[in-house]
């Protein structure tokens, strides 16, 4: 029988970006809040230091940072017809654990979505026709604008901390920054970060052809910062080790280093580590959540803790599991297409490319992603589909900083693997290989979901999450165009050789490919097209905020957190100016 | 020797199982056993058997052959390192999620097996050994140089038919780990002497380049590597 608690203002599940975020507004706003994780305490003096943390086999390879398989993981299968099993451990993607979340290992690329993306069903119709959207493409408008979300954005940015050159300030175009991208209403916070030789070369290549290079937004400090929270972030130190890796130097943005410094001075914030959440408390008659079950595992004991206000800022499967095992909406019915719950997961969809530069010196192990080159030509509205059969795009970057010698050595194709010649060949090109990515939009599928597992179950006893995902034609032609554009930059670029790595027809659930999940408690218009409302309220709880990608709509050709970022701050900014003066629906189904 | 096989003895002395021991056999095959990088204790082991560490050392000498790059895979601590590994709580299968039903699955599912790496490579050493045995009439470790690379590259291209267990999968299992221990900080009793940093020209740590991206731009930057250990 769980123990019950006394009532909170504010409880706050999963203490990632989202929820950091929350429970640093809501306690300036005056609230009392504790955080729930279900991780470790991560407390960068202790646990992020050198030289401990330039381990590649510790937090690349043996995973130290991400969440742990035992404990809860999701069933995965391609197809609806096929028998879901369950992944036994993170590696197409890795959701993090503990404070900070995955916001810890990220590599920090920081991006807004494009105007357009908010409202992309409406957008393609209008340029392309009706027919351009296909009828189990189940893409929909966000119900909040890009405009609306615009002053968020730049919060999050001074939140962060953000190194970039801005391409668009209040409609002006800038040269040199992304000319494509929204207007924003000021310069980046810091200076961008000095592009990788590689960089360098890929910004002339592409200029060559016509295209419009700048550097990588990139979610970390270049040079010492003071952010809005009063919080001090270190310069970059370029060390080559930022995904899968934490910052020693509190220059790379996570709310450990962004937030919680401010948070853990501040009396009306208590944080809880190592607690699992199995539930949330659901009180359907007056749509309204009372509170949430969770189990110490520290003590084993359970726990209910009462809260005015619930925010579930979990990964994306961890959302959607939530809703489904706390009978709150919809589940989603594949069969039917009714129910709202589990509906429009989407992934990333990224294709690598490997160029071979015997006369350069690239010095791979060195400099930070924020030293990538990027284009963003190809990105949803920036480029005319006619006749190109798919809609969607993403970007293209030559990335830096990202060999370390476990998983960073690259060597042509049709060398052997192990031997005396593999040896030579991974000597002769460690120094001259060039990586290079491109980073494209999903767009929900009707056959793309998740729901409740009917066999296997976590360490609590919880029947799993299921997802079914396969990659679709649209997204698989989309891939390919940005692959022949990424060739076309490197044939300019005059390599030795080259190779570019399109991605195999299903989707596997190993190697790593990227971080970033998306839907599953989608926000919408109206309760009949989504789970949360344009302030990520739930319709179903009306005290209930749901955070982070699970409430994105589709995936675009960008990636998430800025986004994920900026909707928290909006979201944080109604609840204190609106929801507790009054609270109830914020809008009206 | 005619046949030009490696006796288990050799093994054993290119293992680092020197001493009172190596010293006293007759080494009879001096290709076998190149020049050591200067250790001359008795490895200890935790986890490994007997016929395990012949095995991962005759892997790792044949996937890393001591050249001019570098030393042999086993000079390089190699299997060492695949020992403490399985001992870890990684090979105990901390963190992995082990519930059945188990089912063998498709390729997009991902590992399937209730083993965990311990007992996985475990289970992978006895079936090469049988196969190779069966097809060679002697283990692995027994082969002769070029049997090895041709079994390797056999169970690579999976076309070694091992009994009840999938060669191709453990093939690409021990090529990561063998790798791992190649190429990772010292500190996990592998690259020892930083023998694969020197070859490739890694620096290790502390790997704070900032304002060096642009004073090595197009030039390479040379440093003796460093492991976590050297600031500890």
């Amino acid at each position: 029988m769980a123990t019950r608690l006394k009532e909170i203002d504010a409880v706050v599940i999963g203490m990632g970006w989202a929820g950091g975020i929350l429970a640093r507004e809501l306690t300036l706003a005056g609230l009392n809040v504790v955080g729930l994780e279900r991780g470790p305490d991560r407390r960068p003096a202790q646990d992020f230091a050198l030289p401990g943390i330039r381990d590649e086999l510790r937090y690349q390879g043996r995973l130290e940072l991400m969440g742990d398989n035992s404990l809860d993981t999701i069933t995965f299968r391609n197809q609806p017809e096929q028998l879901a099993l369950p992944i036994r451990r993170w590696s197409a993607f890795l959701p993090g654990e503990g404070v900070g979340g995955t916001g810890n290992h990220w590599g920090a690329s920081h991006w807004r979505f494009q105007p357009d993306d908010f409202h992309l069903r409406s957008y393609l119709q209008a340029r392309y026709g009706a027919k351009a959207v296909a009828d189990t493409m189940t893409i929909q408008d966000w119900p909040v604008g890009y405009d609306e979300l615009e002053p968020h954005y730049d919060r999050f940015d001074k939140v962060c901390g953000v190194s970039g050159r801005a391409g668009n300030i209040k409609g002006r175009k800038i040269e040199g920054g992304n000319v494509f991208e929204g207007p924003r209403s000021g310069e980046y916070p810091n200076r961008p970060m000095p592009p990788s030789e590689g960089g360098a070369m890929f910004a002339a290549a592409s200029k060559s052809l016509g295209y419009h290079p700048f550097p990588l937004p990139f979610s970390a400090a270049s040079a010492p910062y003071k952010n809005i929270y009063g919080v001090s972030m270190g310069a970059c130190q370029e060390c080559g080790f930022c995904t899968r890796t934490a910052c020693e130097a509190s220059a790379k943005a996570s709310t450990v280093s962004t937030i919680m410094p401010a948070l853990r001075q501040d009396p009306r914030f208590e944080l809880r580590t190592r607690v699992f959440v199995s539930k949330l408390v659901y009180d359907k008659a007056a749509k309204r959540v009372t509170g949430v079950l969770y189990t110490d595992l520290k003590t084993g004991a359970e726990y209910e803790q009462p809260a005015n206000i619930v925010v579930l800022s979990a990964f994306v499967f961890s959302n959607t599991h939530m809703l489904l095992h706390s009978g709150i909406g919809e589940p989603y019915d594949h069969s039917t297409g009714k129910g709202q719950v589990g509906r429009n997961y989407c992934y990333q969809f990224e294709a690598p490319a490997v160029a071979f530069f015997p006369d350069k010196e690239l010095n791979p192990y060195m400099g930070s992603p924020g030293g990538g080159v990027v284009i963003d030509d190809f990105n949803n509205a920036n480029f005319d589909h006619s006749g190109l059969g798919f809609v969607g795009g993403g970007y293209v970057i030559a990335s830096s900083g990202n060999a370390p010698p476990i998983d960073g050595r690259s060597v042509p194709a049709g060398t052997p693997s192990w031997g005396s010649q593999w040896k030579s060949e991974t000597v002769k090109w460690y120094y001259h290989a060039m990586h290079f990515n491109t980073q494209g939009s999903v767009y929900a599928h009707r056959d793309n979901y998740m729901d409740i597992d009917p066999t296997y179950r976590d360490a609590l006893g919880r029947p799993l999450l299921r997802l079914t995902y396969n990659g679709t034609a649209n997204d698989h032609a989309m891939s390919r165009h940005l692959l022949a554009r990424l060739e076309g930059i490197i044939k300019a670029m005059g390599p030795a050789q080259y190779e570019v790595r399109p991605r195999p027809r299903n989707f596997t659930i190993v190697p790593y490919q990227s971080t970033h999940n998306s839907g599953g408690t989608v926000m919408g218009t109206d309760p009949g097209n989504s789970v949360v409302n344009r302030y990520l309220q739930a319709w179903d709880a009306h005290n209930l905020f749901i955070m982070g990608a699970s409430t994105f709509p589709q995936q675009n050709g960008y990636n998430p957190t800025g986004t994920l970022g900026a909707l928290a701050l909006w979201s944080a900014d109604k609840i204190k100016g609106s929801y507790l003066k009054n609270p109830g629906p914020l809008v009206h189904a | 020797m005619a046949n030009g096989t490696i006796p288990r003895r050799d093994f054993l002395a290119g293992a680092g199982v020197a001493g009172a021991l190596a010293t006293s056999l007759p080494t009879a095959n001096a290709d076998a056993a190149p020049p050591q990088a200067g250790n001359a204790t008795p490895e200890t082991w935790l986890v490994l058997t007997a016929e395990e560490q012949a095995f991962y050392s005759a892997v790792a000498d044949t996937m890393i052959p001591a050249d001019a790059l570098s030393p042999s895979g086993t000079q390089c601590g190699i299997p060492v390192f695949i020992d403490r590994q399985l001992a870890s709580a990684w090979g105990a299968g901390a963190r992995m999620y082990r519930a059945g039903p188990f089912h063998q699955g498709l390729p997009e599912q991902g590992y399937q097996l209730p083993l965990t790496p311990r007992d996985y490579f475990a289970a992978g050493v006895q079936a090469a050994n049988a196969w190779s045995s069966k097809t060679y009439g002697k283990t692995f470790d027994r082969l002769a140089p070029g049997q090895r690379i041709e079994a390797l590259t056999a169970m690579e291209a999976g076309k070694a038919a091992f009994e009840d267990f999938d060669a191709r999968a453990f093939f690409q299992r021990l090529l990561t780990i063998t790798m791992e221990g190649f190429f990772s900080d010292p500190i996990y009793g592998g690259n020892r002497g930083k023998a694969s940093w020197h070859m490739l020209g890694f620096p290790g740590l502390p790997a704070t380049y900032a304002g060096k991206v642009e004073e090595y731009r197009n030039k390479r930057y040379v440093a003796e590597p460093q492991s976590i250990a050297d600031f500890s």
